[in-house]
């Protein structure tokens, strides 16, 4: 476009030239413009606010006051804070390697030529385009302490199961095993697309060497799939630190005391805590500076590896 | 992995004494689908549903035209601060969604906005994500598509809408697929902007649901199934472009 016009334009008078560049100029605002005044209205008008609450004790009807750090130094002293911070920290080191591995497992498997590929493909992703609170509807029937389904089926072998979703001690984890069951398809997904960018001829000049079906995997296989795992790896840790519906629909809704106040100790992650503090007990400055913290640590983490991948990912 | 799905199906159709027997029922021996009929009875859940259906609408229309407009404009047009802008929409990508909640809730209440539409559907329109997939997949268009049109002094409006927006059919379904799906589910934007039951959608309805009738497993598998089934049957018909668009989006961007 770029070619065409300008040849056309040598051709033409200075002032029309300028003439033609403000009328570009102007349809490039008019094609942007919804989106990006919708952006700033939506979403960084929200961003600036939330930064500048965080510095506040507001409580969303009085006089916003500026405190200083004072939101920051108080989430060192608060303990259900930081116990939301161990909680979000055991969910993701448990879910994403379990998800990631059991991914690459399955991509694998479904990468090889066989009968009804597609459909198992399909099956695996299901649960990415199914409604979370479905999902927490039907698994909370399943993990019923005494007409379950679960409890049921771990009798058969002889185990006699827990309560799942009222014991403090099993909640989370029953949380963490619905986010392995519905995050395995997605990332399957990118990884078979990783899969499926690796040459042939890689496996059949391993095939001629008399490399085993195991030392392709290890030397040919996971070598070049690690850009996709990297890839899979940051998303997998994003979201897992902003876990949120899951639990909150998995939680029995408390103000803090009783059986329900334990469930909610024991479930409490980041964003939990971040929607109580804003939409329950109304600290909405306190609530924001602990947004900020999490992206924080999320960003830092997201850099660390970045930094990190230079050690183990594999680019071409 | 199936298992959850098929027990929903299958106690959804069960009689109230067969959906709490021990040990389970697999199959029901007596299907009953008044389950279905009951929910729209005990629950304003023709109502959800109508929500549901107009927020996913509502977002998803306005979404994908203008999702592709800036799309064309970021990568065709030039223009002052074009990059800048550009770099800025990327930079929200980065931007968890957390940050915003509490900010925008306060910016529905100052807009006299909540428990209305407007708040479940204008907010959601904007989406920098959407800018950037449409924006990649127009880069990847040859310009040699426009230069005729060009010569001819079509302008770039008759441009996009002729020549390259049917060209961009693939990534307009992924989107299209995405958008509606977030939209389906999304479960905590709708939560904290309504409180009029009339206002719930399908998600925020169910939830509230099983603290009410959680003796009822039936009514509550009914109510989840519905909720799911439109979404799957929708995933199966653009389940091409839908993981391509998972690819384009994961592996390139």
């Amino acid at each position: 476009m770029r070619l065409a016009s300008e040849t056309r334009l040598s051709l033409t008078r200075p002032a029309v030239k300028s003439r033609m560049r403000l009328k570009e100029m102007l349809w490039g605002y008019f094609f942007i413009g919804p989106v990006v005044i919708g952006l700033l209205i939506f979403t960084i008008i929200p961003i600036v606010a939330s930064l500048v609450l965080s510095f506040t004790s507001w409580d969303g009807s009085s006089d916003v006051k500026f405190i200083g750090f004072a939101n920051f130094a108080d989430m060192f002293a608060d303990n259900i804070y930081l116990k939301s911070l161990r909680v979000t920290t055991i969910y993701t080191v448990v879910t994403v390697p379990c998800t990631i591995i059991l991914s690459v497992i399955i991509a694998v498997l479904l990468n090889r030529k066989m009968r009804g590929r597609d459909a198992y493909r399909l099956i695996f992703f299901l649960p990415s385009v199914t409604m979370p609170v479905a999902i927490a509807v039907v698994w909370k029937w399943m993990y019923n302490g005494s007409n379950g389904l679960i409890n049921y089926l771990l009798s058969l072998v002889g185990v006699d199961g827990p309560n799942w979703i009222t014991d403090e001690r099993f909640i989370l984890l029953s949380v963490m095993i619905i986010a392995v069951w519905g995050g395995i398809g997605y990332n399957m997904i990118i990884l078979l697309s990783g899969l499926q960018g690796i040459p042939d001829s890689y496996y059949e000049a391993a095939a001629i060497d008399g490399a085993t079906g195991w030392s392709r995997f290890i030397h040919i296989t996971m070598p070049l799939l690690t850009p996709a795992i990297f890839f899979v790896m940051v998303t997998s840790l994003i979201g897992a630190f902003q876990v949120f519906d899951l639990v909150f629909m998995l939680t029995p809704p408390s103000n803090g005391g009783g059986a329900g106040g334990v469930l909610q100790d024991a479930t409490r992650t980041a964003v939990y805590s971040i929607y109580q503090n804003g939409f329950t007990w109304f600290k909405i400055g306190y609530a924001s500076a602990q947004a900020w913290v999490l992206f924080v640590i999320i960003f830092l983490i997201t850099m660390v590896q970045m930094y990190l991948q230079k050690r183990w990912v594999h680019y071409e | 992995m199936l298992l959850p799905f098929c027990w929903m199906i299958t106690t959804s159709i069960k009689t109230y004494a067969d959906s709490v027997q021990i040990p389970p029922v697999w199959i029901p021996t007596h299907p009953d689908f008044s389950w279905y009929g009951k929910i729209f009875e005990q629950v304003p859940f023709g109502r959800y549903y109508m929500n549901t259906i107009m927020v996913a609408v509502g977002r998803t229309v306005p979404q994908v035209i203008f999702c592709s407009m800036a799309a064309y404009g970021f990568s065709r047009l030039r223009f002052p601060g074009r990059n800048v802008i550009f770099i800025g929409v990327l930079a929200i990508l980065m931007v968890p969604s957390q940050v915003l909640l509490i900010p925008q809730y306060y910016e529905m209440v100052r807009f006299h906005w909540v428990d209305t539409y407007r708040a479940l559907i204008v907010p959601g329109i904007f989406s920098a994500y959407g800018t950037f997939l449409l924006r990649q997949f127009f880069m990847s268009l040859p310009k040699e598509l426009e230069e005729a049109a060009i010569i001819d002094g079509c302008n770039p409006w008759t441009i996009f809408w002729r020549i390259l927006l049917p060209l961009t059919v693939p990534a307009l379904s992924a989107l299209t697929f995405f958008a509606v799906l977030w939209s389906w589910n999304d479960f905590i934007w709708p939560l904290v902007v309504t409180n009029d039951d009339s206002m719930k959608v399908l998600s925020v309805g169910i939830n509230s649901l099983q603290g009410v009738y959680v003796s009822k497993q039936p009514l509550l598998m009914a109510g989840a199934a519905m909720a799911t089934v439109p979404l799957l049957i929708f995933f199966l018909v653009l389940q091409k472009f839908v993981i391509k668009g998972i690819t384009f989006s994961g592996i390139k961007g």
